[in-house]
């Protein structure tokens, strides 16, 4: 951890024992979550439930669903309690509630631990024990993995820690099925590649900031060109791997048209970013990039609801 | 960080394209499949 990172954590400290006596608010609690990630891990959690195949009970599904989203939340908030020093130190992040001063740490970790435990046993008691365990593996992974260990060492640290955000479509699956297989797996593949390009977009106009906290993504330590570079091979391996569902029966004609026409843009934007060195090209790319996974999952939906998808089932695993 | 010579600098631009020119082949492969199974398919 860097100096400015230690002094900055036990200001934060020492700002929020000042603060004990006043209460964070709800919405404290609810920022805590990081909603807007939340909204495309439930997403991408749903788009697995609902093309796995066989029933569930929609009872079962909404328990299955609210996990995940607890899961999620939970990270998120275990991840801002470890990060409140280097959260004080950027502008992006900097109001959040440790950081400020509106939530004590002690507050912060044992809600996050509580929920992040809570979810795994409601999914394991309720649902199934395949999905609790890949549940309690994807927060570990962010917390351990990414939070602790890889982001403040290493540039590729959103490369192995985006594993912990590839995980959802296959606890959505396991929670069906009990079960994995070639598309679950395939999935989180795809979110994994992504995850790349979609952060090295932000931090390339965010640069500034990450240097200030001394986290080191690739734009602060290999500099733009090879950011930019990077995200042109990535974003080439990501589309190609989103044709293989299709290509293998694994989804139908509707994803195999989306992933085609979405895939299409993806690389215009990363080429894009080549060549338009201002702060247009990547804020564009990251921005298309959060819809272009929900365009692509949404699409893998709409085929399974069509009955389009003739082997999505191919290939189980069973655990 | 140590600095690349100019050799090592070529090698190194020279393995980039190398590796560009593959992926795009890749990409490209993936599309020509894609597109004559989506062309079946409506067919």
């Amino acid at each position: 951890m860097s100096d400015a990172a230690l002094q900055m954590r036990s200001a934060v400290d020492a700002d929020a024992a000042e603060n004990q006596a006043a209460s964070p608010r709800v919405s404290d609690f609810v920022a805590l979550l990081k909603p807007r990630v939340m909204s495309l891990v439930v997403f991408s959690g749903l788009a697995g439930l609902l093309v796995a195949p066989g029933e569930i009970h929609p009872l079962i599904a909404t328990v299955a669903i609210f996990c995940i989203a607890i899961g999620s939340g939970a990270s998120g908030a275990i991840n801002m309690w470890y990060e409140r020093d280097i959260d004080a130190l950027m502008s992006r992040t900097k109001t959040r509630p440790l950081p400020a001063g509106r939530m004590a740490p002690d507050t912060a970790i044992a809600f996050g631990v509580t929920l992040a435990v809570a979810a795994v046993v409601l999914m394991g008691l309720i649902v199934n024990w395949t999905a609790g365990i890949l549940l309690a593996m994807a927060e570990a992974f962010y917390v351990f993995v990414y939070t602790v260990w890889l982001k403040r060492r290493t540039p590729q640290n959103i490369v192995i820690g985006g594993a912990a955000g590839a995980f959802p479509p296959m606890i959505g699956w396991a929670a069906v099925t009990g079960e994995l297989a070639l598309l679950p797996l395939l999935l989180f593949a795809i979110i994994f590649m992504w995850t790349p390009p979609h952060f090295w977009a932000l931090a390339l106009y965010r640069s500034g900031d990450y240097a200030r906290a001394g986290v080191p993504m690739l734009p602060v330590v290999a500099g733009p060109k090879a950011t930019r570079r990077q995200i042109l091979l990535y974003s080439l391996l990501l589309v190609p791997l989103t044709l293989v569902p299709y290509g293998l029966d694994l989804a139908g004609a509707v994803y195999g048209i989306a992933a085609a026409a979405l895939g299409a843009v993806f690389l215009a934007c990363a080429v894009a970013v080549q060549f338009d060195h201002s702060e247009r090209a990547p804020r564009r790319l990251f921005a298309y990039s959060i819809l272009y996974l929900f365009l692509l999952l949404a699409a893998l939906v709409a085929d399974s609801l069509l009955g389009l998808a003739p082997a999505a089932a191919a290939w189980s695993l069973h655990l | 960080m140590a600095r690349l010579d100019k050799p090592q600098n070529k090698n190194l631009r020279r393995r980039n394209i190398a590796l560009l020119v593959v992926l795009a082949g890749l990409v490209a492969l993936f599309y020509a499949v894609t597109i004559v199974k989506i062309a079946g398919n409506l067919g």
